[in-house]
């Protein structure tokens, strides 16, 4: 299973702590933990979808840039949502 | 006479009440958060704050007691689009530019205009919004642009008092519009605007105007205001046509206007430097009012700043109460006044709040 974590600025609205997950890529990772924590999704996709632009996102200690989303995991991997620094 | 005065700033809502004749700090909210905009009942009791987060995006919050505890809820949406996780182009929410009571009849209804150039209603205080389809597929809305920001705003919404289903829209840049059937049809509404910026056919293009604020004269509706980009226009048949007041001394460049809730010849500005400077005129900072329809104005400068002062006062950032006695406003430098007559004096509340977006009063 996939172990997501998620910046402590979301702590209000998302899973305290480490929450595992399970998906071949990032969306359905990201969807598995919305299933289960609706509010926190709306933080970090935008209403297309997206990614939000100053929102970091990193998989297995790699900074992922491009076509986030569709980036394959592994089942070991380890992810993290984060706030871009250069959101303010 | 008003007796709250709301204060949407970069790092919160601060709430001042009014106790002893005198302004009182009565809290901070969403500390630390961007506070854009605040729409408070007539009573008080029900607030509804939309915030601006850097990374996070646009979220609203309710309060039903005045702001003692609050609920968050679901911002409007722009509709997905096909292929709209890959598309750059494709729209979602960038800002909440207004927020108004839809309909006397019905105290949950909402009005949300939005970045990039959207209008939002909700039946049930935000519950659920629907997206205006009609305004939005507009072929005229590919001429509207981004004006200060990178999307066109939908800032004033102006509900006509006689008849909650005609409803006036103001847009930077977009111009404006009006609907007689609730938000089914939109018609024109900004003929004889004029804006300097575009290239000289296409100038009085209603469609490209750039208000940055308009309010409605809530004694003789037919009367409208505007505090445009290219100086301050006056509508007074009901949104047929524009004319503009050129007798404004000092400047007529500015993004607030406040209507007299009693008089509609009565109308207060505060002018900047034009344009890309954007601060008061030589330093001093001033609020000018006509109380002729625009032929004369006087200058109100009694407990502002003179000399060296950067106050610029946003759109929604002048506020008036019932009465038309009360005004009060805030700046970009984070000073607040108030005015207990009609701006001929000016009390200075606080020099030292953060960046002041919006200020209502009730």
């Amino acid at each position: 299973m996939v172990q997501v974590h998620f910046t402590s600025h979301l702590r209000h609205v998302a899973p305290g702590g480490a929450v595992t997950a399970s998906g071949s890529n990032i969306r359905e990772v990201l969807a598995d933990v919305f299933a289960r924590h609706p509010a926190v999704k709306g933080y970090v996709l935008d209403d297309q979808g997206r990614v939000r632009v100053h929102i970091a996102v990193f998989l297995d200690n790699e900074h992922i840039r491009r076509d986030i989303l569709d980036h394959p995991v592994r089942a070991d991997s380890e992810l993290y949502v984060m706030q871009a620094l250069s959101g303010g | 006479m008003a007796s709250a005065l709301y204060i949407s700033t970069r790092k919160g809502l601060m709430i001042y009440r009014r106790k002893a004749n005198a302004w009182t700090h009565d809290g901070t909210h969403f500390l630390g958060s961007n506070a854009s905009l605040l729409l408070p009942s007539a009573d008080g009791q029900t607030l509804i704050a939309a915030l601006n987060l850097g990374h996070f995006g646009v979220k609203m919050h309710r309060s039903r007691n005045g702001g003692k505890t609050w609920e968050e809820f679901d911002a409007p949406k722009y509709p997905a689009v096909e292929g709209g996780e890959t598309d750059d182009k494709a729209p979602a929410l960038k800002g909440v530019w207004a927020l108004e009571w839809a309909d006397p009849k019905n105290p949950n209804a909402l009005w949300c205009g939005t970045a990039p150039g959207g209008l939002f209603y909700s039946p049930d205080l935000g519950a659920t919004w629907t997206m205006n389809k009609d305004l939005w597929d507009l072929p005229e809305r590919q001429k509207w642009m981004g004006g200060g920001t990178e999307h066109p705003a939908l800032h004033s919404i102006c509900v006509d008092p006689r008849d909650a289903q005609r409803i006036a829209i103001a847009v930077s840049c977009g111009g404006v519009r009006v609907t007689n059937d609730g938000g089914k049809t939109w018609e024109v509404g900004a003929k004889g605007m004029r804006a300097a910026f575009m290239p000289p056919d296409m100038q009085f293009d209603p469609d490209v105007q750039d208000p940055h604020m308009m309010v409605q004269s809530p004694s003789s509706p037919n009367v409208y205001w505007t505090q445009h980009h290219n100086g301050i226009f006056r509508s007074t048949d009901g949104l047929k046509s524009w004319h503009e007041i050129t007798t404004a001394p000092v400047s007529s460049f500015g993004f607030a206007v406040a209507v007299h809730p009693k008089n509609a010849d009565v109308a207060w500005f505060v002018p900047a430097k034009k344009d890309e400077d954007r601060f008061p005129v030589d330093g001093n900072m001033i609020v000018t009012r006509t109380s002729d329809g625009g032929k004369t104005f006087d200058v109100l400068k009694k407990g502002l700043p003179q000399g060296n002062a950067f106050d610029l006062i946003y759109r929604h950032g002048l506020a008036i109460d019932d009465t038309g006695n009360q005004l009060a406003m805030g700046s970009t430098t984070g000073a607040l006044w108030t005015s207990d007559d009609g701006g001929e004096s000016w009390q200075l509340i606080s020099a030292h709040l953060p960046p002041i977006y919006a200020v209502r009063m009730n």
